[in-house]
């Protein structure tokens, strides 16, 4: 079966076509804070490279996060208006799952000084949680993924970026579950001063 | 055309056929923001991505077509909330990506003048446009309405809405606050206080608007009121706060359309859903030989058949469609009708 595979979780997004566990075609494309301009041009540009047309896909797989939430929404939003045009499953996945393999811990970078980790050894360690690098207390595991921590970790970390292969290992087994983002913080509630945006 | 709008709390999307309208479907976050006493960015935009694929749906089923019927997606591309505003552009891409068609990203305040098509006809052009929400007040001259729009005049401080929300925060009425002044001003004196008129002395900016000092002279009063020990007569400080409102947006509309030569005046957004303000303007024009159009009150606050109506009047005028790098842009100027 064809996959097309989606994360925006990090200032890298991916987007992979798969047929079955090979992966067809891929692109991580360093969009900082640009995925939504960017997304759907690579969203066409794999499909291209791998030769596939969109509609012979047969499911999703889409990045939930953590992540900076703006850049995560493309991604799921995205994900979920292809899947439903297609007619075809999204299954949502926890992006750190989607970085490296094996027995690891991943950090990612969470802003406000924090990072999003979660370790696995033969399958997640508990949830994905945030947190100020200085203060966590992290299994004695490999550390890969956003190589910057490394000192407020005092950690040595091997960089490592969400891949497609990762994003399709990380499928869970069964029905896909509705797509609910990982925010793992509340909303800061702050009105914006406006009832609308704009100043005009 | 689909359309979707997504530039604050309300997920609209919308279903127009030319100028015909199909189906307007919408799902809010207002009761969410409601104890914060303004919208909150990110609760908003966690509504519009949950929101998203149910409401394109509604809007489907409401017109009864299929997705496959579908020609061409506009969406809102800006001005308004980033966080917000991404979420509708990102879907809208999805879809016509997927979908196969056309996209075209949108001024929201086009489209707020472009609804009125779908009741009354092709705009006359040019028209005056004043556009007056929470967000938003501003009078524009539209010569072309698919691809020139030009800004005569706008708040220099509070949107007429947002003088509306914070009134009636003074005066113990629920968020927002234009319907429940609305409503309580019916029972009151519209004379019975004198509110300055903002930016109406002769040396001020013709079609500029200022509501923040009449907002400060309301809960100025109220305060000395209460401060002496006197009841505040709700419905005469809402008809007197009402009244200062409307007097200074229609004879500024009004003025514009007489400056520039023009007799048709649309107006739009939010607070055009005011019963008075619907009631003076179309006094005021009638006197002046003024044809005045004023959507219905549904279609005057945000939704996505105003954006689709734009993307139509744009197809229509030949425009080319939006780049597939189109991101969003919460200052897009007006100047900028399809991004
Ligand atoms: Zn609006």
């Amino acid at each position: 079966m064809l996959t097309l595979a989606i994360d925006t979780a990090t200032p890298t997004l991916v987007v992979g076509v798969a047929d079955d566990d090979r992966v067809l075609a891929e692109a991580g494309v360093p969009s900082g804070t640009r995925h939504a301009e960017l997304l759907t041009p690579t969203v066409t540009a794999v499909l291209a490279e791998a030769g596939i047309a969109l509609r012979d896909v047969g499911r999703l797989v889409v990045g939930l996060g953590p992540g900076p939430y703006t850049g995560l929404r493309v991604g799921i939003v995205t994900a979920a208006a292809l899947g439903d045009v297609v007619g075809v499953p999204v299954h949502g996945v926890c992006s750190l799952d989607a970085v490296g393999t094996g027995a690891r811990v991943v950090v990612t970078d969470a802003r406000r000084k924090e990072v999003y980790w979660r370790a696995h050894d033969g399958g997640p360690l508990g949830e994905p949680a945030v947190g100020r690098p200085e203060e966590l207390q992290l299994p004695d595991l490999p550390v890969v993924g956003d190589v910057r921590f490394a000192d407020r970790l005092g950690r040595e970390v091997t960089g490592a970026e969400v891949t497609t292969a990762g994003l399709l290992r990380a499928v869970p087994i069964g029905e896909p579950a509705p797509l609910t983002p990982l925010y793992l913080r509340r909303p800061d509630a702050v009105p914006n001063i406006t009832r609308k945006a704009v100043s005009q | 055309m689909l359309g979707f709008e997504t530039s604050c709390d309300e997920t609209g999307i919308g279903l127009v056929r030319g100028r015909t309208l199909l189906s307007d479907a919408l799902a809010t976050s207002m009761a969410e923001h409601e104890r914060f006493g303004g919208v909150v960015p990110e609760i908003a935009s966690r509504a519009h991505l949950e929101a998203m694929v149910p409401t394109v749906h509604r809007a489907l089923a409401d017109a009864g077509v299929a997705l496959t019927d579908v020609d061409a997606v506009a969406v809102t591309s800006g001005p308004g909330l980033t966080g917000a505003l991404l979420v509708g552009v990102a879907a809208a891409k999805a879809y016509a990506l997927a979908l196969g068609v056309p996209l075209y990203g949108v001024n929201h305040l086009a489209a707020h003048v472009a609804v009125d098509e779908l009741e009354h006809g092709r705009l006359a052009e040019p028209s005056i446009a004043m556009l007056v929400s929470g967000g938003h007040s501003s009078i524009l001259l539209v010569p072309d309405l698919a691809q020139d729009v030009q800004p005569l005049g706008q708040t220099i401080d509070d949107a007429a809405g947002e003088a509306f929300d914070k009134v009636a925060r003074v005066l113990d009425l629920p968020f927002p606050g234009g319907p429940p002044i609305d409503r309580e001003a019916l029972a009151g004196d519209p004379r019975a206080i004198a509110f300055p008129r903002g930016l109406t002395g002769p040396r001020d900016a013709a079609y500029d608007f200022s509501f923040s000092g009449l907002k400060t002279a309301v809960a100025r009063w109220v305060e000395a009121q209460q401060r002496d020990g006197v009841a505040v007569s709700v419905p005469d400080v809402a008809a007197s706060f009402q009244e200062a409102v409307v007097d200074v947006l229609t004879a500024k509309a009004v003025r514009a359309c007489r400056d520039h030569g023009v007799d048709h005046l649309v107006i739009g957004g939010g607070v055009a859903a005011n019963s008075r303000l619907r009631a003076v303007a179309q006094e005021r024009c009638d006197a002046a030989g003024i044809v005045l159009r004023v959507p219905s009150r549904r279609l005057c606050t945000d939704n996505g058949a105003m954006v689709a109506a734009l993307g139509s009047r744009l197809v229509e005028a030949g425009v080319a469609p939006s780049s597939p790098d189109l991101g969003a842009d919460s200052s897009l100027p007006i100047t900028v009708v399809s991004a």
